[in-house]
């Protein structure tokens, strides 16, 4: 039963998703994901797992309920909620210019106006990734997979959001690379009060182990089971 | 000065003229004759036909017969617009007539009246209101067709782009603001560039006529930037009309992309 006093941070209930057709994609899929919790999604592919972390950030029209805070997201306040619950491609798209400018692009939004881009702060994380002077000047069309993953989380973290949905976010970096990505979201979620959470789809058994305490098994669309 | 009228042996000579693009298609094996013949019958019986539905509207003088003649001009165009999209988008035809319906009619209304004068448009001739309505539907047609095409092309190309501002807590508008403002750009600038060069590089059609039936060029001329005005106005009205109609389908109140509803390109 669901705590009315503390709620969870994220609360999905009865997700079920179909195809054009009427076809089942995610059939009931319940998660309740709680402040400084470490959730990683776990199937073959096409169990469900993108569709699930899609649907959690509200992206797609699916049955069900999402509440964020013990508030259940409606039309009128999906922006505010993705503002907070932001969901990360395995391939990130950038806007046409500089890595700047991708990182800038948040705070031309409405619900980020009162926010300010960091230079040297985003500078600090670039140094720690190996990415020296002059990476915030290069285009898109010059970077890696795996650089536009760094921008693509950079430009999540910046914004200080309350949980992150990490759609194989770090598929196309090294080893260590994606060990320094990991230190700097478990970071974030330290940093916190208490208020943060992640949720990470990932291949990898091992970096599982790493990022996650807990985890959701999906096969052919349904949850099949929960491991702690 | 009065018109000099031309006889069907005049228009006979005309259309040997056409013989000359054959020619050329066959010379050069573009493989056009059929297509010209064709078209070019097409000219002539379609040409024949309405001269034949004008000189009886015009004879009959009865405004409900005008008016269904205009709504089904209309419809035609909404039509026609789609024809040239490559890729379907939720409520193409509804989008499609509605916008040319209502961006035509309301500027050739605000011609008839507020600048002919004409207290009614019950009173306004069908020798007015026919032309006036089918120039701006000829025109609005192209920017909402273009207007169309561009944007199911831009947010296919462009889906990713669309979908990061939404996860980042964009509304829909601030999502979809790039490539609708991009898709009536590419509606109206046809319309813009023929203003540039109307005059210098191009006599318009309603222009020439006016000169060969012996109006003053001045009079003419006077017609002519009323009449670029208004299809200007009609275009710009019928663009936005069927881009903001098409963001509506495709941008639900939950602020979603629905990217599904954007068919595959025709083949």
């Amino acid at each position: 039963m669901t705590d009315t006093t503390h709620p969870p941070l994220l609360d999905a209930r009865d997700l079920t998703r179909r195809d054009r057709a009427g076809q089942i994609l995610l059939d009931r899929v319940s998660l309740q994901v709680s402040a400084r919790e470490r959730w990683a999604v776990t199937g073959d592919s096409g169990a469900g797992k993108t569709l699930l972390l899609r649907s959690l950030a509200w992206l797609d029209p699916c049955e069900g309920e999402v509440w964020w805070r013990g508030e259940r997201i409606r039309t009128t306040n999906v922006p505010e909620f993705r503002a907070h619950v932001i969901y990360l491609a395995q391939a990130p798209a950038m806007i046409a210019g500089s890595v700047e400018d991708n990182l800038r692009l948040p705070f031309a939004l409405k619900r980020h106006v009162d926010r300010a881009f960091h230079p040297d702060a985003i500078q600090r994380q670039l140094d720690r990734l190996g990415k020296r002077n002059g990476f915030l000047a290069r285009r898109d069309s010059e970077l890696s997979g795996g650089e536009k993953q760094i921008v693509a989380i950079l430009r999540a973290l910046q914004l200080d959001p309350g949980i992150l949905l990490l759609d194989e976010a770090t598929s196309a970096l090294d080893p260590a690379t994606e060990r320094q990505v990991e230190g700097l979201v478990t970071e974030w979620l330290a940093a916190s009060t208490g208020e943060r959470a992640v949720v990470w789809v990932s291949h990898d058994e091992a970096q599982r182990r790493r990022v996650a305490d807990r985890a959701l098994h999906l096969h052919a669309g349904r949850v099949e089971g929960e491991t702690a | 000065m009065t018109l000099h009228e031309l006889s069907p042996l005049d228009v006979a000579i005309a259309s040997a003229l056409i013989l000359i693009n054959g020619a050329i298609s066959i010379v050069l094996k573009l493989g056009l004759e059929k297509r010209l013949a064709l078209a070019a019958t097409r000219c002539i019986v379609q040409l024949a036909l309405i001269g034949y539905v004008l000189e009886w509207i015009f004879r009959l003088e009865r405004w409900d017969v005008i008016l269904l003649l205009c709504l089904v001009m209309t419809v035609v165009a909404g039509i026609s617009a789609v024809g040239r999209v490559e890729r379907k988008l939720p409520g193409l035809y509804l989008n499609s007539i509605v916008s040319i319906f209502v961006s035509s009619w309301l500027v050739t209304v605000v011609t008839l009246l507020a600048i002919l004068g004409y207290d009614s448009w019950r009173e306004t001739p069908a020798q007015y209101v026919i032309p006036f309505l089918g120039v701006i539907l000829g025109n609005t047609l192209n920017g909402v067709s273009l207007g169309m095409d561009r944007l199911g092309e831009h947010l296919t190309r462009r889906r990713g782009e669309v979908e990061l501002l939404l996860s980042l807590g964009a509304t829909r508008w601030e999502a979809a603001r790039g490539p609708v403002r991009d898709s009536i750009r590419t509606g109206m600038i046809p319309m813009i560039n023929s203003m540039m060069v109307v005059g210098i590089v191009s006599l318009p059609g309603i222009m020439t006529g006016q000169l060969l039936s012996g109006v003053a060029p001045a009079a003419a001329v006077r017609y002519q930037i009323v009449i670029m005005f208004i299809i200007a106005a009609g275009t710009a009205l019928g663009t936005i009309g069927v881009i903001l109609l098409s963001f509506e389908r495709l941008f639900n109140h939950s602020h979603q992309f629905l990217h599904d509803e954007i068919g595959e390109k025709r083949k």
